[in-house]
């Protein structure tokens, strides 16, 4: 019997959707919280910290709410594009990246609010624009403990269960995400199927941990 | 010219105390030097200048433009405000090699203009055969080559340098010190020196502010703060002076000069203007203005060695009670030999004597 690969290639290309999608936004927002000072700092701080606590059905549950076929975002997706949000692969890539955003928050922003502020007061004094700033100087100064942390952030969207069960379901060749074969196979007793997805998740997750310790470590040469 | 009126307070923090920084000065083309202690606001006020801190309250102009108003409600960002900032520790960009460090301040030229300006002030500086390495393979003193090439790439219309010479050794420190002064030369736009070396205000400034506890005490320029302090508070501020108490016994206007006691001695004494018979008044001088001798004679005052302390040139010898003297090398050599023998004398010029204002330090 053929083992099906598709859950897996699935979770990659989920992993991969969450973990560009959550980069963009979750520097966006390290940015925000370790330069800018503003009214309700503390809030969007305390709320990009969420899914780490919350339990993931929870979290699936409040996007079903938030992007389900009666709310509003999920009508006026249906009505653009014909077809609903939720079940889908797309709302596989949305659970993953609520889960990816914290760890690349919180990382990106000490790595961000470490920069000797003198690197960007002079960059400043120089005359250079806020933007240019920060993809010439902060961004740079920071690539490698955010690249650790994006690499963590795919591996956490990769093993993504109960978010993504929740808002995208168990729709074998269409949702079903290898997290959730794994869980199916040892279900229906396909011990072989549920055996394989294991050892490759697993050694894949450990690879990237390996990765990113490596990237974190060099942190502390000579370069910095 | 650059004119700075500021004023901020800061309360009592968990490790600090109350401050307040309440400064007002004018500062021309060339280069004037902020010096003090530390934690005296002179490095607040380069950054409030150059607008990473803002006042509470004040004006900040840099030729006609207003760069600070809080009356005005004007707060220009750092970007606009055209002032080059020199940091202690250079501020090279460490991922970048010292060509794109400068490419980034030479930004906002077209390609050709700004290839040439690259070039030509790498040249200038020294620094061709280093265009191509990054900052943490430059030594300390190109480094410092390197930030000020950049800052002065910009364009700036007023340089702000935070204690550039602090941690360098003394060869690196002449480089520096020549820097400044071709900088001066070279350039028609006030220059701030934040520094805590009374040498380097004395080697590179036009003039002084001299800095304590966020006010400025006294001001001038160099060459007249250097020969007549004023007061007793800015020559103990500024070091380098010997000063006494004394009393005012007998004036001679018509021969200038005077009789005064101090250190429990008789000495002859400048001309003191403006003085009373019983006067008691403050003089300063300074210690290469003071003889040692081992015999008594005029205006001579018998002394014991406390230490010495040799530098370059001179030898300092210290007799205790506000008599230091610095000797050359040669002088020394003769007196030591006899010293412990024969005794030790002071001889303190008349002319050495400057009379000091008592007041205390003015704003």
């Amino acid at each position: 019997m053929s083992i099906d690969w598709f859950p897996l290639r699935l979770s990659l290309e989920v992993a991969a959707g969450a973990t560009a999608v959550s980069l963009v936004i979750g520097v966006w927002l390290a940015w925000l919280l370790a330069n800018k000072s503003f009214r309700g700092k503390e809030v969007l701080d305390a709320l990009t910290a969420l899914p780490l606590a919350l339990p993931p059905t929870v979290l699936g549950y409040y996007l079903l709410v938030l992007i389900g076929r009666s709310s509003v975002i999920g009508r006026a997706w249906e009505a653009v594009t014909g077809a609903p949000l939720v079940f889908t692969w797309r709302a596989a890539v949305i659970a993953s990246t609520l889960h990816a955003i914290p760890l690349l928050v919180k990382s990106s922003r000490a790595a961000l609010e470490n920069i000797d502020r003198a690197f960007e007061r002079a960059g400043r004094s120089l005359g250079a624009s806020e933007w240019r700033l920060f993809w010439r100087v902060s961004l740079p100064l920071a690539r490698r403990p955010i690249a650790a942390a994006t690499a963590l952030a795919f591996a956490r969207s990769l093993g993504d269960f109960g978010a993504t069960l929740m808002i995208a379901g168990n729709i074998p060749g269409r949702t079903q995400t290898a997290a959730i074969a794994i869980y199916d196979a040892v279900e229906s007793g396909d011990s072989r199927t549920s055996l394989i997805l294991v050892l490759v998740i697993s050694a894949l997750t450990a690879l990237i941990v390996f990765l990113a310790n490596r990237l974190e470590q060099r942190r502390g040469g000579a370069v910095l | 010219m650059l004119t700075a009126a500021i004023r901020k307070a800061f309360a009592e923090g968990q490790d600090s105390a109350a401050f307040t920084l309440d400064v007002q000065f004018e500062a021309a083309a060339g280069v004037t030097a902020l010096y003090g202690p530390s934690g005296s606001g002179k490095t607040l006020t380069l950054d409030m200048i150059a607008g990473f801190a803002q006042a509470e309250a004040g004006r900040i102009l840099l030729d006609d433009r207003i760069l600070f108003d809080s009356g005005a409600r004007v707060n220009l960002r750092p970007q606009e405000r055209a002032c080059g900032y020199v940091f202690q520790n250079h501020a090279l960009f460490p991922h970048m090699t010292l060509r794109e460090n400068l490419a980034f301040a030479a930004q906002g030229l077209p390609r050709l203009e700004r290839h040439r300006r690259i070039a030509e002030q790498l040249d200038r500086f020294k620094l061709t055969a280093l265009a191509g390495r990054l900052p943490h393979q430059l030594s300390g003193g190109e480094k410092q080559r390197g930030s000020i090439a950049r800052a002065l790439l910009a364009s700036p219309r007023a340089v702000l340098l935070d204690e550039p010479a602090r941690g360098l050794d003394f060869a690196l420190r002449a480089d520096f010190h020549e820097l400044v002064q071709q900088m001066r030369a070279s350039l028609e736009i006030p220059i701030l020196l934040v520094t805590h070396d009374l040498e380097e205000c004395f080697a590179l400034a036009d003039r002084m502010l001299i800095y304590e506890a966020g006010r400025i005490v006294h001001r001038g320029a160099v060459s007249e703060l250097r020969s007549s302090p004023g007061t007793a508070a800015v020559a103990r501020l500024m070091g380098g002076f010997n000063v006494y108490a004394a009393e005012v016994l007998a004036l001679d206007p018509g021969r200038q000069s005077s009789r005064v006691r101090l250190l429990d001695t008789e000495l002859d004494g400048p001309h003191l203007p403006g003085c009373f018979l019983g006067d008691q008044i403050s003089l300063c001088a300074r210690p290469e203005e003071l003889r040692v001798a081992n015999s008594p004679g005029k205006n001579r005052i018998r002394v014991d060695l406390v230490r010495t302390k040799e530098r370059a040139q001179l030898v300092d010898a210290d007799f205790g009670s506000e008599l230091l003297v610095s000797v050359s090398r040669e002088r020394w050599a003769e007196v030591s030999e006899a010293g412990p023998k024969a005794g030790w004398w002071v001889e303190i010029p008349a002319a050495a004597l400057r009379p000091l204002s008592s007041a205390p330090a003015p704003r």
